[in-house]
């Protein structure tokens, strides 16, 4: 089974935010970057699906030059060789950019399978995964819990609103976007990382992939989300705030 | 041109996000000077294009199949396609669904069109619309414009419009059936019917108190201390996103987008940074406290009490002061 999985790198969890000049993006400087979680789950999922098939699985990316090491990353839980498609302005690239430059990475090789986490930490669109496949013509399935591959169909346990579940069976090849929590993520061992040095990682400049990044839509501005509710933040000992918010809660807001 | 609002219904029900989505679509046509065109997707949704037609709209269309009673990416994507290459819309809106977020992509990339998911607000501009979206997990909110050639496809985040904002109609709009021809061999993705899981699920729904725990509890060692607390408060526990992936509390515990959308009296967010897909299941809560260490957490933006606190220090003393007054 040839697997590809898609990883953005993207800034760690915890970063504190300061905007751009322009404050259209944040600030690079002083980040630490790290693979978007959601992708995290997807990778695992792949790596599963080849000890179990066999194959080989490519991580693929998107990025400025710094997203090599997100890619090293993946070669050190397991994976057989990266694809870096590198240009610095796939960073505020829109998911359209994003999608039609993996499809022409991915549309070159033999895919069975291509798996993408749920949606990015950064922008959030939630839609690279979906515009992949139809630019590959291939069928898709979203929210992915579960992925029987063993015949040549795929039998995915898709998440439904509110608790709810459905099996979906779809042909290969196939994309899939996976939900975080499918599995167990494992980390780089030691040796894993040792190996991954000798790993093949392909680079792309847009132009050998003949792509143009045109962004279909575009941050004018980003900014502080303006509070919802006046917070009224309680300070002080800890036994003194706990006593405060138990008096605000009987008889400001009156629900104790 | 028009706006074109696509609703989501199932089995002659409405997604009580379409509701939110009509009143987000009454608030562009009025902004933007444009028709609003109502449409209703389906196999026997004759009595809902009646209700919607009763709404302040300027027509509803009909898209109506058998082939479409159930929904898959291909039908519905060469449905709406159709349907879109009739009405012309230059905007077209939907209810950010776990549907849409399946099947818009899909569409959007087809049309060659860009598709602006899980707006939270518009505004309006020279007659054009902005669109404010969340980045970074809801630390950042962007304004959002597309380019390219119409339609602009849009997403409304559940909760960002009140459906009770739906403007009524002073007489019905007019009803109109959009052929479509759809060709079931073409349709790759089959999917079985919908089933649930836990079969004893929590009703966290009719809880009035609710303590639930995010990433900032750290360890599943420390779950029993949020345990304490809820029972200390007579409420249940739930939790975020990450717990129950984690497998530290069942699935059943959990709000959000993916889990529970609960509406309690007190919701006590503890270590809960925020994010989005948490949020909209529980900012409906009368009463909202978050403590958390970061003060940078999104989850003081909707919270009307904040502690910027270790958790860990707070929920001890809250407890001795629950058993101190009683």
């Amino acid at each position: 089974m040839n697997i590809f999985v898609c990883v953005k790198q993207v800034m760690a969890r915890d970063s504190v935010i300061r905007l751009d000049e322009g404050a259209t993006w944040v600030r690079d400087d002083g980040l630490t970057f790290e693979m978007n979680e959601p992708d995290t789950y997807a990778l695992e999922e792949a790596l599963r699906l080849k000890e179990k098939h066999g194959g080989e699985v490519v991580a693929v990316t998107a990025g400025p030059a710094r997203s090599a090491s997100t890619l090293r990353e993946a070669l050190a839980k397991g994976a057989d060789r990266g694809i870096h498609i590198e240009d610095d302005r796939f960073v505020e690239a829109d998911t359209h950019a994003t999608a039609s430059a993996l499809a022409a990475a991915i549309g070159r090789e033999r895919h069975d399978l291509i798996l993408t986490g749920l949606q990015s930490d950064d922008s959030g669109f939630g839609q690279t995964g979906v515009i992949l496949a139809e630019r590959l013509g291939l069928p898709h399935a979203t929210i992915i819990m579960e992925i029987d591959a063993s015949d040549s169909q795929l039998r995915c346990k898709r998440e439904l609103e509110a608790g709810w579940f459905q099996t979906v069976t779809l042909p290969q090849p196939a994309l899939l976007t996976i939900q975080s929590g499918i599995n167990k993520v494992r980390y780089a061992t030691l040796m894993g990382i040792k190996r991954a040095r000798k790993k093949p990682l392909q680079r792309y400049t847009t132009d050998e992939l003949g792509i143009e990044i045109s962004a279909q839509q575009s941050v004018r501005r980003l900014y502080q989300p303006q509070q919802a509710k006046q917070t009224v933040f309680l300070e002080g000992g800890s036994r003194e705030v706990a006593d405060e918010l138990l008096n605000k809660l009987r008889f400001e807001a009156r629900v104790l | 041109m028009s706006i074109l609002l696509v609703t989501e219904q199932q089995d002659g029900k409405w997604h009580r996000m379409s509701l939110e989505a009509l009143a987000a679509a009454q608030e562009a046509a009025t902004n933007l000077d444009s028709p609003l065109v109502a449409a209703v997707v389906g196999s026997g949704v004759g009595q809902l294009a009646s209700e919607l037609a009763s709404k302040r709209v300027s027509e509803v269309a009909v898209i109506e199949s058998p082939e479409l009673a159930q929904y898959s990416p291909d039908g519905f994507t060469s449905a709406l396609r159709q349907a879109i290459e009739q009405v012309k819309p230059r905007l077209v809106l939907f209810p950010h669904t776990y549907q849409v977020r399946d099947l818009v992509p899909k569409l959007a990339a087809s049309l060659g069109g860009c598709f602006v998911s899980d707006i939270v607000d518009m505004r309006f501009e020279d007659g054009e619309p902005i669109f404010v979206r969340q980045l970074f997990q809801g630390k950042l909110h962007a304004d959002v414009s597309a380019s390219g050639a119409p339609p602009h496809l849009v997403s409304v985040q559940s909760g960002a419009y009140r459906a009770d904002a739906v403007a009524e109609g002073a007489t019905p709009a007019p009803i109109r059936n959009l052929p479509v021809s759809l060709d079931a061999g073409a349709v790759r993705t089959q999917a079985e019917p919908p089933y649930q899981d836990a079969k004893d699920a929590v009703d966290l729904g009719s809880a009035p108190i609710i303590v639930s725990v995010g990433r900032g509890i750290q360890d599943p060692d420390n779950i029993p201390q949020a345990e304490a607390l809820a029972k200390a408060l007579g409420g249940e526990l739930a939790a975020s996103r990450p717990i129950c992936d984690n497998g530290w509390l069942p699935l059943e515990r959990q709000i959000g987008s993916s889990g529970q959308t609960v509406a309690p009296n007190l919701y006590l967010a503890l270590g809960i940074s925020g994010a989005i897909q948490h949020v909209v299941g529980m900012k409906g809560a009368k009463t909202i406290v978050a403590i958390n260490k970061d003060a940078g957490a999104p989850i003081f933006e909707i919270a009307d009490y904040g502690i910027v606190a270790d958790l860990f220090d707070v929920v001890p003393k809250l407890i001795e002061a629950l058993e101190d007054s009683n």
